[in-house]
């Protein structure tokens, strides 16, 4: 059997991966995906504990993360196609119309 | 009525009333006036504000299994959350004036967005709280993006987008984290399982990780860098709202997690909070130094009184609670109508930008000019001023647990904030070369009358900020009661025992 702390460990790769990424990819879609990998490492991570704890609670907490994922990204690529719109492009470094 | 159907009463109401504006306005013609769905829409946030009254007599009450607690804290935030939306209504009903937007929709997510911060400091379980941060969130990015032709507003919507979405993660990390050490996702449990963990390390990463996620949320230094952006982008009354009911839901959630929920690391997470209260303090204050763009200057001064809140969480349990729900009124209030006036004087088309387009407004427009200045001597913190009681409590609050040193760097702070807050307000009574180059300039700006609603509104912010400084005692009464609420344990109360006739 595969011990917990391994499945923690993939979580938290995970995680860290989408943070770095979210830092230093420049496209808006990328940007959003590594969002979207953060909240799939902490799906693992209830998984993980909801198994550990033999408890239900984290498994409920994950559908709910999915669902408000899916919302999310609904209103997320609504916004992206709005400012492709405006602007033509999806670089942040060029989504800088603001800097005083 | 059943005790699950009372402690949502005020979110029941809402939802109900953001419903039926959506559906109605499916069904009006194209174009034409929208303002009797906002009247309907501001009828809805009275009625709720009632209920969430209505709510107080019962004391403190669990409902659907533990996961939703109504007690004294949880009014006093619903309250507020209320009126924070009614101003902001009042003040937008003819904000859409002559603009093909869909102001219907606005209507509805402002009340939607109210639905899911009211849930937030109700909320005793962490699912729940993930559940109105979310319903909040989505609803204020929709909103900060409302002008959509303007490739400004996509803007400011797409980073408080992203920048928020990345904050949920972290919150929702921590979350994962806390349960795993004490497994459980309840505060109340959180609290009780975590004398007894065995990873003690991780609860406090867990906590870290809330703090981080709340900190973006609220915009507190260092995650504050979406706040200039996202303010100066947006249209000015969302802005209002979004800089103070979803900050006071989320300090609403941070002062259940960190006092209910992991009291026993109270030192340990003081400090971290101490110190990004100081960062947040400094680097606002700093920042809003440098900015010409009147609604950036605010970003960094909300930046700022993030900061000033924050201090109030070293303080004493039950003197925090009080201090800072008393001085999240108080800014909710003068930040409100500080933005209600720049939403009059510049309108949906954004006229009036920087403090040299303010410049002389008080020739133009004088009661605004008043009222601005009104609400910028407030958010400085002078005496008879809201600002002035909420500074006061939140750093007493903190000498009297012995934290001076953290008093000391705010109140030195808010002596230097009042150098850019003067500045604004003495260019407002200044004659700017504008008007003598360029007499009846003023037919350029869309509002040269305020409305009757939007009036209504801002009566009711500068009288909240006016009585908050003068008579400030009923008021934090309430909060001491939402202090000493929150913190009573509850083992008896989550029977429901409400009989209703």
């Amino acid at each position: 059997m595969v011990p917990i702390a391994w499945y923690l460990i993939l979580a938290a790769i995970l995680f860290s991966t989408g943070v770095a990424s979210f830092l230093i990819k420049r496209n808006v879609v990328t940007i959003f995906m590594s969002i979207e990998l953060m909240l799939n490492a902490v799906n693992l991570t209830f998984v993980a504990f909801a198994h550990m704890w033999h408890q239900v609670n984290g498994q409920i907490f994950v559908f709910f993360v999915m669902v408000v994922a899916a919302a999310e990204a609904a209103v997320g690529l609504a916004i992206i196609i709005a400012i492709f719109r405006t602007r033509s492009t999806l670089n942040v470094d060029q989504i800088n119309l603001m800097k005083s | 009525m059943s005790p699950n159907v009372i402690a949502l009463l005020p979110e029941i109401v809402l939802t109900i009333t953001g419903v039926l504006v959506m559906l109605i306005e499916a069904v009006l013609t194209p174009g034409t006036s929208r303002k009797s769905l906002g009247w309907f829409a501001i009828l809805g946030t009275i009625a709720s504000g009632a209920a969430a009254f209505y709510q107080l007599q019962f004391g403190t009450v669990q409902a659907y299994s533990g996961s939703i607690q109504i007690d004294a804290f949880s009014v006093f935030f619903h309250v507020l959350i209320a009126a924070v939306v009614l101003v902001t209504l009042l003040g937008s009903l003819d904000y859409f004036h002559g603009h093909a937007t869909h102001a219907g929709e606005y209507f509805a997510l402002s009340l939607f967005g109210a639905v899911g911060m009211m849930l937030m400091t109700c909320s005793v379980e962490l699912l729940m709280v993930f559940i109105g941060l979310e319903i909040s969130s989505i609803s204020t990015y929709i909103m900060a993006g409302f002008r959509k032709g303007q490739a400004t507003g996509s803007e400011s919507s797409i980073k408080y987008f992203l920048l928020g979405s990345f904050a949920t993660a972290f919150f929702l990390y921590g979350i994962a984290l806390a349960f795993g050490a004490t497994g459980s996702t309840s505060i109340a449990a959180i609290a009780a399982g975590l004398g007894s963990s065995a990873t003690p390390l991780m609860a406090f990463m867990a906590l870290a990780m809330i703090i981080i996620g709340i900190g973006f949320k609220v915009s507190a230094a260092p995650f504050h860098v979406w706040t200039p952006d996202v303010y100066q982008g947006a249209p000015a009354p969302v802005v209002g709202l979004m800089s103070t009911a979803p900050k006071a839901a989320a300090f609403a959630v941070l002062l259940r997690i960190t006092f209910s929920g992991f009291p026993g690391f109270e030192p340990r997470w003081a400090l971290l909070i101490g110190i990004i209260a100081v960062l947040s303090m400094t680097i606002g204050n700093l920042g809003a130094l440098l900015q010409k763009d009147v609604k950036r200057m605010l970003a960094y001064s909300s930046i700022a009184h993030a900061g000033y809140l924050l201090v109030a969480f070293t303080a004493f349990p039950k003197d925090a609670i009080a201090s800072a729900a008393f001085y999240i009124a108080t800014y909710s209030a003068m930040n409100v109508g500080a933005f209600a006036v720049i939403t009059q004087v510049s309108g949906y088309d954004e006229t009036s930008r920087t403090a040299e387009d303010f410049t002389g407004l008080a020739l133009r427009r004088p009661v605004m000019a008043a009222l601005l200045t009104f609400f910028l001597l407030s958010l400085i913190g002078i005496p008879f001023t809201g600002g002035f009681f909420g500074k006061f409590y939140v750093f007493s609050a903190a000498i009297g647990a012995g934290h001076i040193w953290i008093a000391v760097l705010g109140l030195a702070n808010s002596g230097f904030a009042c150098f850019y807050y003067l500045r604004l307000i003495a260019a407002l009574y200044t004659k700017s070369l504008k008007d003598v180059t360029t007499a009846g300039e003023d037919i350029a700006h869309p509002f040269t009358a305020t409305t009757i609603p939007a009036g209504i509104g801002l009566t009711l912010a500068a009288a909240a900020t006016l009585i908050l400084g003068i008579l400030p005692g009923q008021v934090l009464q309430l909060a001491q009661r939402a202090g000493t609420t929150s913190l009573a344990p509850v083992e008896k109360a989550s029977m429901p025992v409400i009989e209703v006739k």
